[in-house]
């Protein structure tokens, strides 16, 4: 039997949910024995691969491309894992909803920067409006908050994962 | 005062008359979620987590401000129950700015411990994101209003302990605030007393101290006790 | 109390034309808020210098209350020839003419047969428009204070409170709580200390104008009732709150206290016994959810007006802490009929176990609107269809809203069904304070919920987090369906969000609050999934957004 397809993206966040899937540290041997890591930062691959049975994403939607990236992950993976405070609530990146996309981009850009004068208008994604947890936009079937998630709950979680079974994150994680 | 005795979640249990359900039950190790009550302050009723089934009730009931009474049956678990105070934890986490992570009260939060006791993983509803706004113009203290929960333990530990009545409540809907002295700013209140009462029982990040970074706010839990032995005194 | 900024302009209008002989005809000229609104002023002013100009000394002229037909106005009676003159101009060469008709009796309508006057009972209403409202004299002279009179030198308290018990009364500012219980519950209470008697006229719901209207016709009738129950139940002072919006409501019901005290109806010694009674005037600073009890009595005690946890009840602890009887204008007014003539009389009127008499603001898609009393148990086709005149334009009837923002609408298919407290809370509705609204087919019932709910979530008092919060989520909830940006997902959670705030709220507001999304799911849920699966709008009143960026993608 092939082994499992494990992928994770990384969309607007700090990558710490990132680093702290490494610091599974050993346990990581273990994952690598179950499963085949095919797409992620950790990995050199450009497309995201078909048929993916599991991807952790960490970190919100907050751009176009956040949001075309992750429905197309979402249309090629079975079992969608949103990482992290970011990816469950919006967290960080969401606390410029109260402000809006264009307040940030000015102060980022203009008023707030010597030497620049406008916010990119191309070679970078356009912000939306607002910044969404992954569940706003596409169907999510497991949430592990955290921020970041420890390496222990993460390895927990992947752990049932790989043996085919939702784990119950009620219990295993919490926000913070 | 007159013994009552009353079941709660199946066992029997003995109160006192004029005893609330929320006292009693907790006199004998049965857990009920709160967030507004604290001991030693006067009750509101508010928040609406300890909302309790008794029989015979057209409604759930709120378990701190019901008093015991005779042959009672009170259930303080139910699917209903814990569906109406995730529903209420839900909306706490989507109607202002709780950001964890960047909070000084992260891990010593009650809002963020009654998410994690109630297994809450994400919240379907959307996040309203307001601009509730900050006053840090106290010189020790501050309240972030994006963290506040409107449970007015501040209002009441300052009008019922300190005796200052700084604090109240201002506006209605999603407008209503804590504000200090008809709304003047903190640093500018006469009648604050720079006790910072209000910071040691706010369940949230809510008020801080200043100084404290995040999940710094820890220190202030053990002065709590404090406050309610001496209230229970007068 | 300060006079409002509007009085002084009162002075500049003419004295009511009261020849000393007998009249060929009255004219009656409605001062109540909605004609006065017309101009019924400006009316009454011209019509005095007309008669007096023409030199007659048979025609009079007076302000009297509501005369009902509020959608017709300026609106004048002439009550000798039965006959009512709607839309009365201003034009003093037409207002010759009309005052020829007033003597000859002939044009306008007659009263009697007119469907609209002649399926209503009128015991609160039964002055409203034929006593001046601001002259204390006038509402003695048609029998006013007789019943206060009997009460305090013929009855004892407790004979007072089985009249009001035999009568069947019940609470008319909503939930229908028998008043005879109320009164005996706070007769018994205290001990010897003070008692308190507060009128709930802090009447808010979208569409109602039964308390104003009641005030501003006459306000004596209801001071007599709270005189009668202060007797009663041992109370010797009272408080009515009245909200802030009723400027005109204010100033009659502080002239009405100052003239009653003075003819010794009111204050101290009451028709010279020992009983005593002083009355205040508060007002409300425009929040609706002072309308609730708890809340009502905090804002008097000059405290933030947000209801509070009961038990106790008011009637135990109430005002400062005292017992306290509260009951909102229709009550009051309904009080003195049954004392006049009995408990036994007024029970004999209604159905089932709803006694006596309701006045409702007809409102919406209905031919004529205004204010009605009916017996309880008429049904709401009666109302509608035979008092109403039925929906104007051609238009069919497609619901009934009653009971306010804690009410729902009842289908067409239902109208059948009598008026009284039971069938409509069985319907899914409730009798509240008297606010009726017609509907045709050119509402969208989503959109009535939307209006509904967005008026809780701006009225909520902010205590309670499900009130207060759970009013907003449900709020963009449909405000997502009506946008045609919903799934049935979104409908599941509205439904499962609306159960817990109608059974975890504090008070009545936050219960209240999903009962039209409860009422308008059980009746015209298919509109609900037009929005949703077809994204359209049946009624043609809601706008299709267009697909979010990032949209909910459940």
């Amino acid at each position: 039997m092939a082994k499992p397809r494990l992928a994770t993206i990384w969309l607007d966040g700090c990558s710490g949910c990132h680093m702290s899937f490494l610091d599974l540290d050993e346990r990581l041997f273990d994952v690598f024995a179950r499963a085949e890591l095919v797409y992620g930062p950790l990995v050199d691959a450009k497309e995201f691969p078909e048929d993916v049975d599991v991807t952790l994403v960490e970190g919100a939607v907050s751009t176009e491309d956040d949001l075309r990236r992750v429905r197309e992950v979402r249309a090629k993976t079975k079992i969608l894992v949103s990482l992290g405070d970011c990816a469950v609530t919006a967290n960080v990146p969401g606390m410029r909803n109260p402000l809006g996309p264009k307040a940030i981009l000015e102060t980022a850009y203009a008023s707030g920067v010597t030497g620049a004068s406008a916010a990119p208008s191309e070679w970078v994604p356009a912000l939306l409006e607002r910044v969404q947890p992954v569940h706003a936009v596409v169907p999510v079937d497991v949430y592990l908050p955290g921020c970041p998630p420890s390496a222990d709950v993460i390895a927990e979680a992947i752990d049932q994962l790989l043996a085919g079974q939702l784990p119950d994150t009620a219990h295993l994680a919490s926000f913070g | 005062m007159s013994v009552v005795t009353l079941v709660i979640d199946g066992h029997d249990v003995a109160g006192q008359s004029g005893q609330s359900i929320l006292s009693v039950a907790r006199e004998h190790g049965i857990a009920i979620p709160t967030l507004c009550h604290l001991d030693g302050l006067s009750e509101v009723g508010a928040c609406r987590l300890c909302m309790v089934e008794v029989r015979g009730a057209r409604r759930p009931l709120a378990a701190c401000v019901t008093e015991v009474q005779e042959h009672m049956e009170v259930t303080t678990t139910t699917d209903e129950l814990t569906d109406y105070r995730r529903q209420i934890i839900e909306l706490l986490f989507t109607e202002r700015n709780h950001v964890c992570a960047v909070c000084i009260a992260n891990r010593h939060c009650e809002l963020q411990d009654l998410a994690k006791a109630l297994g809450m993983t994400h919240f379907d509803l959307p996040a309203l994101n307001p601009s509730a706004g900050v006053d840090a113009s106290h010189e020790r203290f501050g309240i972030d209003h994006n963290r506040c929960v409107l449970c007015t333990r501040c209002v009441r530990v300052c009008a019922e302990i300190e005796g200052a009545h700084t604090w109240d409540v201002r506006g209605r809907a999603s407008e209503a605030r804590v504000i200090t002295d008809l709304g003047t700013p903190w640093g500018e209140s006469p009648t604050c007393t720079s006790c910072g009462k209000c910071v040691q029982v706010c369940p949230t990040g809510a008020l801080f101290e200043k100084g404290r970074a995040v999940a710094e706010g820890k220190e202030r839990r053990p002065y709590v006790p404090f406050l309610v032995a001496r209230n229970r005194r007068s | 109390m300060p006079e409002p900024d509007d009085a002084p302009a009162r002075a500049r209008h003419h004295e009511p034309v009261l020849p000393e002989g007998p009249v060929r005809a009255t004219a009656n000229v409605c001062h109540a808020a909605g004609c006065l609104s017309l101009g019924s002023d400006l009316v009454f002013d011209r019509l005095c210098e007309r008669v007096e100009a023409s030199g007659t000394d048979d025609v009079g002229v007076r302000r009297v209350g509501c005369l009902g037909l509020c959608a017709q106005g300026p609106l004048v009676k002439v009550p000798e020839h039965d006959r009512l003159y709607a839309k009365v101009p201003a034009e003093p060469d037409e207002l010759d003419q009309l005052v020829e008709q007033f003597r000859s009796g002939t044009g306008g309508l007659v009263v009697s047969e007119d469907p609209f006057f002649a399926r209503q009972v009128k015991v609160v209403l039964r002055h409203c428009g034929s006593v001046d409202p601001e002259e204390v004299e006038d509402y003695v002279a048609k029998g006013g204070y007789a019943a206060l009179r009997r009460a305090v030198t013929e009855m004892t308290p407790e004979e007072v409170v089985a009249e009001v018990t035999e009568s069947g009364l019940r609470g008319r500012g909503g939930a229908g709580y028998p008043t005879g219980l109320k009164w005996a519950t706070v007769a018994k209470s205290g001990e010897g200390g003070h008692k308190y008697v507060v009128c709930n006229a802090d009447e808010g719901d979208p569409g109602a104008f039964m308390d104003r209207s009641v005030l501003e016709s006459c306000p004596q009738q209801v001071l007599e009732g709270m005189a009668i129950a202060a007797y009663a139940v041992g109370a010797n002072e009272g408080y009515v709150y009245v909200r802030a919006e009723y400027p005109l409501t204010v100033r009659r019901l502080n002239s009405a206290i100052r003239q009653a005290e003075r003819a010794g109806l009111l204050g101290t010694a009451i028709a010279d016994t020992s009983f005593s009674f002083h009355l205040e005037v508060r007002i409300g600073a425009g929040a609706f959810v002072c309308g609730e009890e708890t809340a009502l009595l905090a804002s008097i005690e000059g405290r933030r007006g947000t209801p509070r946890p009961r038990p106790p009840y008011p009637a135990a602890a109430g005002l400062f802490g005292e017992p306290t009887l509260i009951n909102n204008v229709e009550t009051f007014a309904s009080i003195s009929a049954i004392i006049e003539r009995g408990g036994r009389w007024y029970a004999a009127i209604g159905a089932n176990k709803s006694r006596g008499t309701k006045v409702f603001a007809l409102a919406g898609a209905v031919e004529r609107t205004g204010l009605i009393e009916v017996p309880m148990g008429l049904s709401l086709r009666q109302i509608v269809f035979e008092i109403g005149g039925g929906v104007p334009g051609g238009h069919r009837c497609k619901a009934v809203q009653t009971g306010g923002p804690s009410g729902g609408c009842i289908p067409e298919e239902l109208l059948d069904m009598p008026v009284d407290y039971e069938s409509l809370v069985s319907a899914g509705s409730i009798m509240g304070s008297g606010g009726m609204i017609v509907m045709d087919e050119t509402t969208c019932m989503v959109d009535v919920a939307r209006y509904f709910m967005d008026f809780c979530r701006e009225e909520s008092c902010s205590r309670c987090v499900p009130c207060r919060a759970g009013t907003v989520q449900m709020h963009r909830l449909l405000d997502r369906i009506c946008s045609g940006l919903a799934t049935r997902a979104d409908l599941e959670r509205l439904e499962r969000l609306a159960a817990m705030v109608q059974r975890a709220s504090l008070c009545g507001l936050g219960q209240g609050a999903p009962s039209t999304v409860f009422s308008t799911l059980r009746y015209f849920k298919d509109e609900y999934l037009a929005h949703i699966d077809h994204r359209t709008c049946p009624a043609g009143v809601c706008e299709m957004a267009p697909f979010e960026m990032a949209g909910s993608g459940r």
